[in-house]
């Protein structure tokens, strides 16, 4: 069995990696509070994870982009926006908004329940690939930020009085927030949590 | 660079805290013993890297941050992109794009737009050049340095530059049916600053700079 900084009855710190007795509550080195992952547990993490979710649903439902031009106003929401951009033979960047607006929300939401569900569970998955798991979901959330940026850009760009206009609906804004909150969501579960099964086992 | 090692798994019995170290994803404790400039030091429970060192580093890290700061400031006095359509002109500096959500019901976004895009990758390489001046210079930290390089740190993920070149290269795709583009010098600037702002965060090693901050 590998040797643990708890099973030495020790605290590390998260930032800089030092060790100090199990009931320091701020790290010497660094400043960083010490914080004790059994006592936290997993509640920051579910609460906003519900966050992230119930500002989800509206930036789906709700349009991003309001596009005004001499003959038409047309409203987009997130998977309206992507389905014109086929229609006009626009594979890759079609591809680009969905994976980062649609496919990774979705798979975050699910990896980090699945982790937080199964944090005891190591027949289904090993430590191994549920440690890569959390990394992927924590390195790739932040991408999906894409299409907001991509709303700022046209809304500044396209103000050409009457004949074309382009501004943000109101999903930009729950649309950032649900980024925003499932990145604190992942930034707030540990992953000393999925090594910590194997020591009990 | 060499050959990957990873450190022993150690006892804690005998050994002082101080020369001890735990991985900070999985909690493994090693003996803090930082390799040379060669190798890499790999948790060998969960392969996340301890200690990542290279020869020269603090002063390549400085001069990327420099570059980048150097970069940002210049972004915001040229042009970063024109459009012309039917004998109309339209050209956005990085202010219109941060201000482009300026109704008072979504000024939030812009903020946080402002921070992801301007403010947070400005203050964490200003951050960096703080931490990293005096050390470079064989001088004692400033002071709270400590606190600045940890603010740095948890800063990482929400400093979003490379992010929004992503979506400015989606968005002239979007524009190009619908009007003329025309990138100007700001635009370049911020490929580059993104660029270098990701080799930036690549060279530093955040064991070495804290045991330096340490022992300075
Ligand atoms: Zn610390």
């Amino acid at each position: 069995m590998i040797e643990t900084a708890k099973s030495a009855g020790l605290a590390a710190c998260t930032t800089c990696a030092r060790v100090w007795p199990h009931d320091q509550a701020r790290c010497d080195r660094c400043g960083s509070p010490i914080v004790d992952r059994d006592r936290r547990g997993l509640q920051p993490v579910w609460a906003w994870w519900f966050a992230g979710l119930l500002c989800y649903i509206p930036a789906n439902i709700y349009p991003m982009l309001r596009t005004k031009t001499l003959l038409a106003y047309q409203e987009n929401t997130i998977i309206g926006g992507a389905v014109e951009l086929v229609a006009h033979g626009s594979y890759g960047v079609a591809a680009i908004i969905l994976i980062a607006s649609v496919l990774i929300p979705v798979i975050k939401f699910l990896s980090i329940a699945y982790l937080a569900l199964n944090i005891r569970d190591r027949r289904r998955m090993s430590q191994h690939s549920r440690h890569q798991l959390y990394e992927v979901v924590e390195f790739v959330g932040r991408w999906s930020m894409v299409d907001v940026f991509v709303v700022a850009i046209l809304s500044s760009l396209i103000q050409l009085q009457d004949v074309a206009s382009i501004n943000p609906g109101p999903a930009a804004m729950t649309f950032a927030l649900s980024v925003i909150f499932t990145m604190l969501s992942a930034q707030s579960f540990d992953p000393r949590l999925i090594w910590d099964s194997e020591d009990q086992a | 660079m060499g050959a990957w090692v990873g450190l022993n798994e150690v006892t804690a019995e005998g050994i002082a805290n101080k020369d001890l170290i735990a991985c900070r994803q999985c909690d493994a404790l090693y003996r803090d013993i930082e390799p040379d400039d060669e190798h890499r030091a790999i948790c060998s429970r969960c392969s996340a890297t301890l200690y990542a060192p290279r020869e020269g580093s603090f002063l390549q890290v400085f001069a990327f941050a420099l570059t980048v700061l150097v970069l940002i400031v210049a972004a915001l006095w040229f042009p970063f992109i024109s459009i012309s359509k039917a004998g109309l002109h339209h050209t956005s500096s990085i202010f219109d794009v941060v201000l482009s959500f300026s109704t008072t019901e979504m000024i939030p976004l812009t903020l946080a737009v402002a921070a992801m895009i301007l403010l947070l990758p400005a203050l964490r390489v200003l951050l960096t050049l703080y931490v990293l001046g005096p050390l470079l210079a064989d001088k004692a930290p400033l002071p709270h340095a400590a606190l600045a390089f940890r603010i740095s740190e948890r800063l990482r993920p929400w400093a979003m530059a490379e992010i929004f070149v992503l979506g400015v290269a989606v968005a002239l795709v979007k524009i190009h049916a619908l009007a003329h583009v025309s990138p100007g010098p700001a635009f370049w600037m911020f490929i580059a600053l993104a660029l270098i702002a990701t080799m930036q965060d690549r060279a530093a090693c955040s064991l070495t700079i804290w045991k330096a901050l340490e022992n300075k």
